[in-house]
């Protein structure tokens, strides 16, 4: 961990319902930069996501112990404020979830939440993040239709744009890309690639490629434990730990 | 800060809805409470067994008997149920496996909408079309048993029929087709194999279409002639527990009135074990 | 002596479908009985006049106005108590004992007969609070009459809104009273609506509980405190008393079309929106 870091996990454990799903985990993350999660399914990856976002309130039984600071601050304490954290990270879950809504309103739905109404800010707001979705061009005369009826992987850069939106300093993504094309995945990546410039970006994937192409720092967890962490690069073409170098292989996954 | 407003606003609505969940509970009680407060006493003064098995009503002398009533009450859910049981049952099997999807499109709201009808309406077309057919075939007076029973049975067609329908949906399609697979006809692999897994749904919607009938007031009191004894046949008056309540809160006070809210209590004590079983019965299939 | 099976099962599979078509030709044998002796008597005339003589003549414009009253009065408590206390459980709480005997209160009354909350209304509100015969006594006993139904159904569609779209809210940073009223309730609307309306298809239809509490006069009723009828009540004590065959059957005309309109309103509009959602 480094000054350079927006995130900074400390011995985090968490139980849910007794099963211990990650076992004391110590990460940075760093600003404007790609960091990818990989490991098998169950390894405790998106169970970090909804600690970092707070979406791991809505469930039951849960334990957690350590610390997660953003911007030097906690983010696990009762005293926080759970919706402006939520703005600040905002999230792309691996199903591509529309609001039943138009497009328009979808993205439209943080700011005025946030206290937007200018109808004339909310346009430009609606494009921009558009734009940065790289979605814009294939959208930008049915602004007004149904969410719903766009494609996978349209949706999926819909639900990016409705968190850049909010205007966040973190995006998390859970597997964004499991189910798309390899067009949309592509589109996507493209997003992230410029996206990290101003974001600072953690990238879920049960993929290792994607991992190897999109991520600038990656950080390998296995059943609930971190055990590597560092640049990509460095990571798959010389990886300090076996298991990470078995699953890079893909002998298990 | 606008965040700071609707964090407190949430918390403020949340208690906002509390106190309208409790409220509703209020409510919901206080009519059971009521009754039984005011009914209760009664009991004490004059013997549950006077009241629950006396014979006699004359309750401004002092006579609460309303055993009559009780089996009145119970042979004319019986005979609801002999008349729109089976039909009933006829009607959520032919929908449930022999219509198509067209005709069920059509059938199954155009069968729901006969529970729409308002019971003064049945007890009007009852009077007017079923009581003189049994007065002239059977003979009698026509306000009759089997005329409430006729009419009460139609009404609860729609209970039973829902119930049953949506048992029969849920047997799964594995079974029909295992016994298809055997060569069973249609008519056996219903007969034999969906209706008997569909059973005890079934039978719920029967108990709960008792329950309706046994609660039905305004076609009965039409219907039903209004003798204070216990029917021996088909063709006699009768009246009912609802009946009981309906032809004399009116005008009814002192211990009368409190003759009328015991045969409240009785009613819904009724009321309510037919639900459990009901309930009980539909448990047990799903345990096992 | 074995009857061939697939004689049976012709016969059987007939046998059923003709039953069905007797189930339903008897509400058509209904609907048809009661619209044609009762259009004789039925024009503007009958719905805007008053009745005359005990409504051996006239119209029945007060019942129709009693009725209206009744239901929307029941509506304005029972709505928002009814539908609050479904958002309240499905979105504010985890099941607790409290939520145990609300669900247990609300099932329980599913199955009370109207007579007993007649029984009930009348000696609670008419008698015991004084408020006589009246408007207000009618929508009170009611709106407990309906309160249950509304509650269900409200929170069966509730529940029916998928999990996912309240994460999404969440995660944009809504509070939950904002992610019901923006995300939840919209999609659940249909639902609620439906059953709001069929249980103001119950309530223009009943008549035990609404006699004994808000009465029968014949007069418009004007206030809260004032008595009057629905056309419930007025088409039974037609036919009791037997005052008019023909304006009993127009009575009943007015009141089984209302009712059949409001429940086919309510499946067309399940069925548009469930087809507009999917």
């Amino acid at each position: 961990m480094t000054a350079l870091d927006k995130i900074q996990i400390r011995g985090l454990k968490l139980r849910i319902g007794g099963n211990e799903v990650l076992k004391g985990i110590d990460l940075g993350i760093r600003r404007n930069a790609v960091t990818g999660f990989m490991g098998p399914s169950g390894s405790g990856k998106s169970s970090l996501i909804s600690i970092m976002n707070r979406m791991i309130d809505f469930e039951e039984n849960v334990e957690i112990s350590g610390d997660v600071l953003i911007n030097g601050k906690s983010i696990l304490g009762r005293d926080v404020n759970v919706t402006s954290l939520r703005r600040m990270v905002g999230t792309v879950f691996a199903v591509p979830l529309p609001l039943p809504r138009s497009i328009f309103e979808n993205i439209a739905y943080g700011p005025l939440l946030k206290g937007t109404t200018d109808r004339d800010e909310l346009h430009e707001i609606v494009v921009e993040s558009l734009k940065k979705a790289v979605l814009f061009e294939e959208v930008r005369d049915r602004l007004h239709t149904s969410g719903m009826k766009l494609s996978g992987g349209q949706q999926q850069r819909l639900c990016l744009a409705r968190t850049l939106a909010l205007k966040p300093e973190i995006i998390l993504l859970d597997e964004p890309c499991s189910g798309l094309d390899p067009i949309s995945t592509a589109k996507i990546e493209e997003a992230l690639f410029e996206l990290k410039k101003e974001y600072t970006i953690v990238l879920v994937s049960n993929n290792t490629k994607q991992i190897a192409r999109a991520t600038d720092h990656a950080a390998f967890f296995l059943m609930g434990e971190l055990l590597e962490s560092g640049a990509t690069s460095a990571m798959f073409t010389n990886p300090v730990n076996q298991r990470t170098s078995d699953y890079i292989e893909g002998k298990f996954g | 800060m606008n965040d700071n407003r609707a964090i407190l606003k949430d918390r403020v609505v949340r208690v906002l809805l509390a106190g309208f969940a409790v409220s509703s509970i209020l409510f919901l009680f206080l009519i059971f409470a009521f009754i039984f407060i005011e009914g209760l006493p009664l009991f004490y003064k004059a013997g549950v067994g006077k009241i629950i098995l006396g014979m006699k009503w004359a309750p401004t002398r002092g006579h609460f008997g309303i055993f009559p009533m009780i089996v009145s009450s119970f042979m004319v859910t019986v005979g609801a149920l002999v008349i729109g049981g089976p039909i009933g049952l006829a009607c959520a099997t032919y929908l449930a496996e022999y219509a198509g999807r067209k005709r069920k499109l059509f059938l199954k709201p155009a069968l729901e909408l006969l529970a729409g009808i308002p019971s003064v309406v049945y007890g009007f077309l009852g009077v007017i079309y079923i009581v003189p057919v049994v007065r002239t075939v059977f003979g009698g007076s026509g306000f009759s048993l089997l005329a409430t029973s006729i009419v009460l049975g139609v009404m609860i067609m729609p209970t039973v029929i829902s119930i049953s329908y949506d048992s029969l949906m849920s047997v799964p399609r594995s079974y029909r087709e295992g016994s298809f697979a055997m060569g069973a006809t249609k008519w056996q692999t219903v007969f034999r194999v969906v209706i008997p897994a569909a059973r005890s749904g079934i039978l719920a919607g029967f108990i709960l279409g008792m329950g309706r009938a046994i609660g039905e007031t305004m076609a009965v009191i039409m219907l039903a002639g209004n003798a204070l004894k216990i029917p021996a046949g088909p063709l006699d008056s009768l009246r009912t527990l609802t009946s009981n309540i309906a032809l004399e809160l009116a005008y009814a006070s002192g211990d009368h009135r409190l003759g009328l809210f015991s045969t409240g209590i009785v009613l819904l004590v009724i009321i309510m074990i037919l639900n459990y079983i009901a309930n009980f019965v539909i448990k047990r299939k799903v345990i096992r | 002596m074995r009857i061939n099976p697939r004689l049976v099962d012709r016969w059987s599979g007939w046998s059923l479908n003709v039953l069905t078509w007797f189930a339903v030709g008897i509400l058509a044998v209904i609907v048809v009985i009661i619209f044609v002796k009762g259009i004789a008597n039925v024009d503007l005339g009958f719905i805007l006049k008053y009745p005359e003589d005990m409504g051996r003549h006239g119209g029945i414009f007060p019942s129709i106005i009693g009725t209206l009253l009744l239901v929307a009065l029941s509506l304005v408590f029972a709505t928002p108590l009814g539908i609050g206390t479904a958002i309240f459980l499905t979105e504010y709480t985890k099941e607790t004992r409290f939520t145990t005997i609300l669900r247990f209160g609300v099932e329980s009354l599913a199955g009370i007969p109207s007579i007993i909350y007649g029984l009930f209304g009348f000696i609670f509100f008419v008698i015991k609070l004084d408020m006589g015969w009246s408007l207000i006594s009618g929508a009170l006993t009611m709106t407990i009459m309906i309160l249950p139904t509304i509650i269900r159904t409200a929170e069966e569609a509730i529940k029916s809104v998928p999990r996912n779209f309240r994460m999404v809210s969440f995660s944009l940073g809504a509070t939950r009273w904002e992610t019901t009223i923006r995300v939840v309730l919209p999609s659940a609307a249909p639902g609620i609506l439906t059953g709001i309306m069929l249980s103001v298809g119950r309530a223009v239809g009943e008549t035990a509980a609404v006699i004994f509490t808000m009465g029968s006069s014949l007069r418009l009723p004007t206030s809260l405190m004032d008595s009057g009828r629905t056309m419930a009540v007025h088409f039974y004590i037609l036919a009791r008393e037997g005052i008019s065959m023909g304006n009993a059957y127009a009575t009943a005309l007015v009141l089984v079309a209302s009712i059949l309109g409001i429940n086919i309103l309510a499946y067309y509009i399940m069925n548009r929106v469930i087809s507009r959602y999917s």
